[in-house]
């Protein structure tokens, strides 16, 4: 299966968060490990409620913790 | 290797040892000699409703002993609910089971036109329900792996 046009920075969040854990940030978001784990790989798009409850964790806006396609974080285009 | 990817091997190792352990078993018991219809459908409803039973049993046995060997292993609780992409890929896991099934539903009862014996339907049938079990387990590891 091709990884997903939702792109995200969760791997790094995390880690300037306290080096917080999959397994915390799944806990504070309500869902398993296996999910964070699939997210950080691009395996799986989020619901749009997962997504924002992902951001409310980092205290972001939705766009600074997910991107569309090419549009990543420094993309002039 | 996370919790879901370990219960899927699991599941899919377990169902392919409890099919293949439960028809050698049964093989055994075969009416043998010319044979009335009754016989027969008395063997294939037996066997049938005895491999539902002891697979219930098998795989609530199997996953209470792994969920046991996976908390002393890696010191990890295993999730106690289903999250949405848990919930996503169950259903594409049933999806691909229910085709396979249906498949070999329609497949039983072409043989059945075909003038094939009894004993040729149950065998395609239960061959359909133990190879859709098998596919379930197969589009769970794929889908935990590969991503939805």
């Amino acid at each position: 299966m091709a990884n997903t046009l939702v792109g995200n920075y969760i791997r790094k969040l995390r880690f300037n968060h306290d080096e917080m854990t999959q397994q915390q940030l799944a806990d504070k978001v309500g869902v398993t490990r296996q999910t964070i784990v699939s997210l950080e790989k691009g395996n799986y798009s989020p619901s749009l409620e997962l997504a924002f409850r992902i951001a409310r964790v980092f205290q972001l806006p939705l766009e600074e913790v997910f991107y569309y396609g090419d549009d990543k974080e420094g993309d002039t285009t | 290797m996370t919790y879901q990817e370990k219960k899927s091997i699991v599941s899919l190792i377990s169902a392919v040892l409890i099919f293949v352990s439960y028809c050698l078993y049964k093989y055994s018991q075969y009416p043998q000699g010319k044979l009335e219809s009754s016989v027969l459908l008395h063997y294939w409803g037996s066997f049938v409703l005895l491999l539902t039973l002891v697979s219930i049993v098998a795989h609530i046995l199997i996953s209470m002993i792994f969920n046991i060997v996976f908390r002393i292993t890696t010191g990890e609780k295993e999730p106690a609910f289903e999250d949405e992409m848990d919930k996503l890929i169950r259903l594409k896991a049933a999806r691909n089971s229910f085709a396979l099934f249906i498949l070999g539903f329609i497949l039983a009862m072409g043989s059945l036109v075909l003038d094939q014996p009894l004993t040729v339907m149950f065998i395609i049938l239960i061959g359909a329900g133990f190879i859709a079990d098998v596919a379930g387990s197969v589009t769970k590891l794929y889908h935990y792996r590969k991503g939805v």
